[in-house]
């Protein structure tokens, strides 16, 4: 049995700086605690670091008797992740600065972290469990961090929603390991086609549910506007990004290592979970006059194109990399629109947006490319992924879902201008003071990322190429 | 050479959106850096066309690998398709900075997006990938949205600017989806423009090629706009800027129909053949209709716009035409591919010189209305003589560009698509009588101004409104009169592909 624990160096630093940062918060003076922040980012380096070794030297594996798998997706989606962590890391650190809980907040990060890189690489339904359980807990702490009306609500009912789903979750555990008498990918892969369809249906639909929960698609998505709107701007940039990623990365690997041909259609389930989810999310974005409620229902919908990769996963080999390179795109794309929202503290309503390419030239910049990114409009990121998952889902023989995907890409494009209009639009209030330095910087990083990774897409696409194991 | 060509406008913009804020760019200097880069890009291209071999095929070819794994390449190059429209859209760019340039409001901005669009313009029409043909195709909408909702004539040019960025961009989507068919058509997958032509992948496939045909060729119609996928066209010429109408009508459209002799004909040859009568159809009512339309309308600048349905009409109807084998030999397809293509320049600067003087025209007395003016030939020679010709030369006059292309379409379609092209030819007859209504109500009988505007107010085309306007109109005597230098160039391309579809 493979026991070798440098195979998951990300995980280890993120985890072991959330207990550093704990004990060190707590013997630190509040004006020092920053540090807490600075070793939550040497964290996220450290373990960005450690993937870039592992794949030039090629070290794919599994790891604790094949629970945990160490390969192409799962390494793509660590970088995904712990770069979006660094940004939100970045863009949380002059908000924070000087909070009386300021080290608990990056502890909860990095925890919540760990639990989505668990997600990523679980190559076994208990495994899933347990990354499951690390991402949602730390991340209703989160979200109700401020003590508000606003954000106890949005973690109550994230709580609330998370527990419920959870326990299907289990239950759904419970029924495949019933059917297939093991919890591991590779036995269910065996195990399932001689089973019982309908319970093995039954648990797959409990446990894509608390997937769906994670990533916010629908029907599970009712939790996303609220948490958003109520959690603080870098909050919500991490509850609309991270936990996506670890959860349609875990989508991807279980339906395609545990359930290609166990005679349940679960490709079809999930063409017409993208369908709704991109369109439910359209419909109910378009009159949205809060700026953050507005960018929760646009992630609804986006989740809805990324599933269309999952449903035509075991159809063609382009759904791999159609999948991780639209997640790194939309991870980079969405911060980036988080972190002018954060940014701007004062504008809440589209209409406080008014005026800020005449006052803040470069913000409005980062808007216009992250949101006619979010669009798909070439050359960003997402046009990228766009253009992938769209050929992917071709050439799995939906094109149906793909003319859906198109007709609801066009309707997206219609809130996003409704956002854009104003911010070229001269006169408006003076609400754009902006947080702070950092937290500006991270927008033009964030920005400019989202359009690098479309003009050199060429570069990354190799990297997101290669098997599964396990 | 392409890439500089291409790339040179962005640059300059890069430079004056680059540049900090605390740096207060007088609006002269922006203008004149416009116009010097223009100028320049014009010259880089007259340079091409002067060492351009016309019987060479595909030139200045610039291949670099861009994304491998996704079969996307920067792919440029010139044939005589393309180097005839670059050059125009270089030319319609120098015409439109030169006209701008007394404009007050927020130069800067504005000098950046229309180096922008050039960028984009003369890219989509160099470009030999169909990715980077897309790009250029939705950076076309992104920059024009921008220009009309920004600089358009109020709150109703946000909407018509809205419409615009709807419509097409549903078009560009549509398109996005052929291409992807045609990549994953092709083994080894890939977007070449110039392989996809070589292997011709959808030879013989029957409903696939169809459906694909169907999606390139609805994205590229609503940008052509063939009726019934026109209906973006109007609101967003009469709300737009002068120069941005010029731009729009000169160099937009024509992505769409270049988009069907670069694309779909050479790739899709057996559906092409297929579904001709189709586009034969499409683009005679697009004629008929357009026309008609035009006529009844009170508005000049929209009676313009319905123009450029009916003149984009006659391109479709010739491209279909050279699609249809029967009753047709090789030589009669061939000039209609032909005349098509002079018809896309001819266009380009006749109508880029009416939106022109349309602005002039909004300049002086507020509004476009035609039952507004009347008389203003005497106070106003010059803007009258101008438009005259102008005028007449858009509805196909001997000595103009127009009627050469018009000629060649015709004589190219009447073999294999004889009632078509008879009921088109109808259009040049109302397109002659809608433009005579207009010159008559315009500039004859008593002089009479828009209400309260003195007689005394209304200036004659300045240096710069005419510096920008005669070449344009120049240029169309010169095609008209001595069209070789132009048709030695296109004729050998428009024979490659009739024989592209013929296979």
């Amino acid at each position: 049995m493979n026991q070798n624990v440098a195979a998951l160096l990300p995980e280890t630093f993120l985890a072991a700086a959330a207990v550093c940062g704990l004990l060190a918060g707590s013997w630190l003076p509040r004006h020092r605690q920053w540090a807490v922040a600075a070793l939550a980012a040497a964290a996220c380096l450290a373990g960005i670091a450690a993937t870039g070794h592992t794949m030039a030297t090629g070290r794919e594996q599994t790891v604790f008797d094949t629970t945990f798998a160490v390969d192409a997706p799962t390494n793509a989606g660590r970088l995904t992740v712990l770069t979006a962590l660094l940004l939100v890391v970045a863009m949380s650190a002059e908000s924070l600065r000087g909070h009386k809980r300021e080290s608990e907040y990056y502890v909860l990060l990095l925890l919540t972290g760990t639990g989505t890189l668990v997600l990523i690489g679980a190559d076994d339904l208990l495994t899933l469990f347990a990354g499951y359980l690390l991402a949602s807990i730390p991340a209703y702490a989160l979200a109700g961090f401020a003590k508000d009306a606003h954000g106890t609500e949005a973690a109550l009912k994230y709580y609330l929603f998370g527990a419920l789903l959870g326990t299907v979750m289990l239950a759904g555990v419970a029924l495949l390991y019933a059917a297939a008498g093991a919890t591991g990918y590779r036995t269910l892969r065996d195990g399932l086609p001689g089973a019982d369809p309908a319970l093995v249906a039954a648990g797959l639909v409990a446990v894509l549910a608390g997937l769906l929960f994670k990533a916010g698609a629908v029907p599970a998505h009712f939790w996303v506007p609220d948490v958003t709107e109520g959690a603080a701007p870098p909050v919500a940039a991490y509850v609309t990004t991270l936990p996506k990623v670890g959860a349609l990365i875990a989508g991807y690997r279980l339906l395609h290592q545990a359930l290609p041909g166990c005679g349940v259609d679960w490709p079809l389930l999930l063409a017409v979970l993208a369908a709704a989810s991109m369109t439910w999310g359209n419909l109910a974005a378009f009159f949205q006059t809060d700026a953050k409620r507005l960018l929760a229902y646009s992630t609804i919908s986006q989740i809805g194109y990324l599933l269309m990769a999952l449903s035509v996963a075991t159809h063609t080999d382009l759904a791999q990399r159609a999948l991780l390179l639209y997640l790194a795109a939309y991870a980079l794309t969405n911060l980036g629109a988080f972190a002018v929202v954060t940014a701007l503290p004062q504008a809440r309503s589209l209409d406080d947006y008014r005026g800020l390419a005449g006052r803040r030239p470069g913000l409005a910049a980062v808007l216009l490319v992250c949101l006619l990114g979010l669009v798909g409009t070439p050359p960003t990121g997402v046009f990228l992924g766009k253009l992938e998952i769209f050929t992917a889902a071709v050439d799995g023989g939906r094109t149906w879902l793909a003319a859906v995907a198109v007709a609801n890409t066009v309707a997206s494009l219609f809130y996003y201008l409704r956002w854009l209009a104003p911010v070229f639009r001269p006169g408006g209030t003076q609400r754009h003071a902006v947080t702070g330095r950092v937290t500006v910087g991270t927008a033009y990083v964030a920005g400019t990322g989202s359009l690098l990774l479309g003009l050199a897409g060429g570069a990354v696409l190799p990297l997101t190429t290669g098997p599964l194991l396990g | 050479m392409l890439t500089v060509v291409t790339f040179l406008p962005l640059l300059a913009c890069a430079v004056l959106a680059l540049l900090p804020r605390a740096v207060r760019v007088p609006d002269r200097v922006c203008s004149w850096v416009w116009i010097a880069t223009a100028a320049a890009d014009l010259a880089l291209v007259i340079a091409v066309w002067v060492r351009f071999d016309p019987h060479g095929g595909l030139q200045y070819e610039q291949r670099a690998r861009w994304m491998p794994g996704a079969g996307v390449s920067y792919h440029v190059g010139v044939d005589g398709l393309s180097l005839p429209l670059v050059a125009m859209v270089c030319v319609l760019f120098l015409a439109a900075a030169v006209h701008m340039l007394r404009e007050t409001r927020r130069v800067r901005a504005l000098a950046c997006l229309f180096l922008f669009l050039q960028t984009v313009g003369v890219g989509l029409f160099v470009a030999l990938d169909l990715i980077l043909f897309f790009v250029f195709f939705d950076l076309s909408i992104v920059g024009m949205y921008v220009v009309i909702a920004g600089w358009g004539h109020g709150e109703r040019a946000r909407a018509a600017a809205l419409k615009f960025f709807l419509y097409t961009f549903v078009g560009s989507l549509a398109l996005l989806l052929g291409f992807i068919g045609l990549y994953l058509a092709a083994d080894p997958h890939t977007f070449d423009l110039v392989e996809l032509t070589r292997s011709n992948p959808l030879a013989g496939q029957g409903l696939y090629a169809g459906l694909v045909l169907l999606a390139v060729g609805a994205g590229l119609a609503v940008k052509t706009p063939t009726v019934p996928l026109h209906t973006w066209l109007p609101p967003a010429h009469t709300e737009a800027p002068a120069a941005g109408s010029a731009i729009l009508a000169g160099v937009l459209l024509k992505m769409g129909t270049y988009g069907f002799v670069r694309i779909a004909m050479p790739l899709l040859p057996g559906s092409w053949r297929q579904y001709a009568p189709v586009f034969v159809v499409v683009g005679v009512v697009s004629v008929v209709y357009g026309a008609l339309v035009a006529l009844a309308q009170t508005d000049l600048k929209r009676m313009i716009a319905y123009t450029s349905v009916n003149h984009m009409g006659y391109v479709v109807l010739a491209i279909g035409a050279a699609g249809s084998l029967a009753g047709s030999d090789a030589q009669a397809r061939s000039l209609a591919v032909t005349g098509a293509v002079v018809q896309m320049v001819s266009h380009g600067l006749l109508t880029g010189a009416l939106f022109l003087l349309t602005g002039v025209l909004y300049d002086r007395g507020g509004t476009y209305a035609l039952d507004a003016y009347s008389g203003l030939a005497a106070h106003t020679p010059r803007f009258a003589a101008a438009t005259g010709v102008a005028a007449f030369a858009s509805l196909g006059i001997p000595g103009f560009s127009g009627f050469v292309a018009e000629f060649q379409i015709f004589t190219g379609s009447l073999a294999s698509q004889a009632a078509a092209t008879g009921i088109a030819l109808l259009g040049i007859l109302l397109s002659a009588a809608l433009f005579l209504r207009a010159l008559r109500s315009l500039f004859l009988g008593p002089p009479r101004l828009p209400a309260g505007i003195p007689l005394s107010g209304l200036a004659d085309l300045r240096t710069r409104e005419a510096a920008a306007t005669y070449p344009l109109l120049v240029l169309a005597l010169v095609i008209g009169v001595l069209p070789r230098f132009l048709l030695d160039v296109v004729e050998p391309a428009g024979r490659s592909v009739t024989e592209l579809v013929a296979r």
